[in-house]
């Protein structure tokens, strides 16, 4: 039942964050914040996993083709496509509902403890909407960069450390990057990376606007906050994948 | 003029607010008092509807409030400024800032209007060399000023403070306590004070209600206070050992 009563009343929330803002100026100043804030400030731990994650990639991959029939092209191929399909959307996703989510929910939490949200309220303010839509639309608008960046870094980052590991040559990896491309794979991957970032800045921000108490209790909402939207945006992946890809 | 008629509120099964009925005065400071528990944050939150009441209803100035929609109540609390407990200023803005957020998210005011009506309010608090300060670097005394300049920004009708002097100092409370009467007769409004200080009590209470078990258990002046036979209020105003000893002694007069 308790499952049946916070999803009802997160959709409620939604319902309350998706109303037109009071203030188109004030609005698009939070909007632009909340860009930087949430999308460039992240930009830096997803260059360096992105790197190094293409780097694993390539020489894992590149390690274990054994078999000599096996062209080594195939190693850029495997690489683009786990990053394409995978790597970039989902998993730099978890990461950004760790660092984003937490970021989010620990906010608006520590503004609820501290009766900021009922001040917002008082004055007649639509808090929900003021506070939470700015976030989810800048999030769904920065997203795709940083996740369109973190692909060409995984492919280069896997040329590189591939270069250096000396287990692929620049032609055969190009060679492997461009063949049997599927141009749809992008645009899979931009949707779910669209869907993954509302999930994660609403789940977040969920916790965070109804969190109760005191540090601690924002302490709790943020780890609930990263757990939730973590689940629930692997089963939004397998569903997507599902849909998308069948 | 805020009227409360026979509003109650429960928690999970348990009463707070218990047919509680009750006038509070324009141009008047407005004290309710009582115990830890005894129902006044939950009345205040009634009040300006963060709790929606189980039964009875509010009024303010005749106009219903808490049967109507959320845009009606939106609308209303335009005319509200409320000091909380911890000042809920706007961490991650500066001291100017947080007194021209209503005016510039409710006001019709040019820039120039706006930074004149900020600098007004600050004054008015005595806070004028603050303006580019966080709220992380200023005082608790500092803080309760900045909201209650915040608070009447908008020239609210009704003006809410729960307990504005907890964690101050004595002097400063006095500070705040004046700040609120001079307000409150100044611009002719309602203001209703949450407070256990009974020196705050003796200093603004031009209008008292004694809350106890989630009831008005009584109600009088800040003169009448000190002579009331009510037990339950004997024992809330005369608690302190400083209290005792001023009855005993003016016994002796």
């Amino acid at each position: 039942m308790k499952v049946f009563e916070t999803l009802g009343k997160y959709f409620l929330f939604i319902g309350i964050v998706f109303s037109r803002p009071q203030q188109w100026k004030r609005f698009w100043k939070q909007f632009f914040f909340e860009v930087n804030s949430l999308g460039i400030n992240s930009l830096p731990i997803i260059m360096i996993i992105s790197l190094f994650m293409g780097a694993a990639l390539t020489i894992q991959t590149a390690y274990n083709i054994t078999s000599p029939f096996i062209p080594l092209y195939a190693v850029g191929l495997a690489t683009r496509d786990s990053i394409l399909l995978e790597f970039s959307p989902t998993i730099i996703s978890l990461i950004l509902a760790g660092k984003v989510g937490s970021s989010i929910a620990s906010e608006l939490g520590m503004m609820r403890v501290t009766e900021q949200i009922d001040a917002l309220e008082i004055m007649g303010v639509n808090s929900g909407s003021f506070l939470v839509l700015p976030k989810i639309l800048a999030a769904i608008f920065i997203n795709p960069f940083l996740i369109v960046i973190s692909m060409f870094l995984g492919m280069a980052g896997g040329l590189i450390f591939g270069l250096l590991a000396g287990v692929v040559s620049t032609h055969e990896f190009v060679y492997g990057l461009q063949y049997a491309f599927v141009p749809f794979y992008v645009s899979y991957a931009l949707i779910k990376t669209v869907v993954f970032a509302f999930l994660i800045t609403s789940i977040s921000a969920f916790f965070g606007y109804y969190a109760e108490g005191g540090a601690l209790e924002v302490g709790v909402s943020s780890t609930k906050a990263v757990v939730y939207s973590s689940i629930i945006l692997l089963l939004a992946n397998y569903l997507l994948t599902q849909m998308m890809l069948s | 003029m805020i009227e409360v008629q026979h509003i109650s509120k429960s928690f999970s099964g348990r009463k707070i607010l218990d047919d509680v009925s009750l006038v509070f005065e324009t141009g008047k400071t407005n004290l309710v008092i009582g115990g830890s528990g005894s129902g006044k944050t939950v009345l205040m939150k009634c009040l300006v509807a963060l709790y929606t009441v189980d039964e009875g209803d509010i009024l303010y100035d005749g106009r219903q409030f808490s049967k109507s929609t959320e845009e009606d109540k939106r609308l209303l609390r335009k005319d509200f400024g409320m000091v909380f407990q911890g000042g809920a200023l706007f961490d991650s803005q500066t001291v100017w800032e947080n007194v021209a957020f209503p005016l510039q998210m409710f006001s019709s005011m040019h820039e120039s209007e706006i930074k004149d009506r900020v600098e007004f309010c600050l004054n008015r608090v005595n806070l004028n060399a603050a303006y580019q300060l966080y709220p992380s670097q200023i005082s608790g005394g500092m803080k309760k000023r900045v909201a209650i300049a915040r608070a009447i920004a908008l020239n609210p009708k009704y003006l809410f403070c729960d307990e504005p002097n907890s964690g101050l100092d004595p002097k400063t409370s006095i500070v705040i306590d004046n700040l609120i009467q001079e307000i409150t007769e100044e611009y002719n409004i309602t203001t209703v004070v949450n407070t256990h200080d009974m020196n705050s009590v003796l200093e603004i209470g031009q209008k008292i209600i004694y809350l106890n078990k989630g009831q008005k258990w009584w109600e009088g002046d800040k003169n009448s206070i000190l002579e009331t036979d009510n037990k339950e209020v004997n024992d809330f105003v005369y608690a302190s050992e400083l209290f005792q000893r001023i009855r005993k002694a003016s016994q002796k007069l």
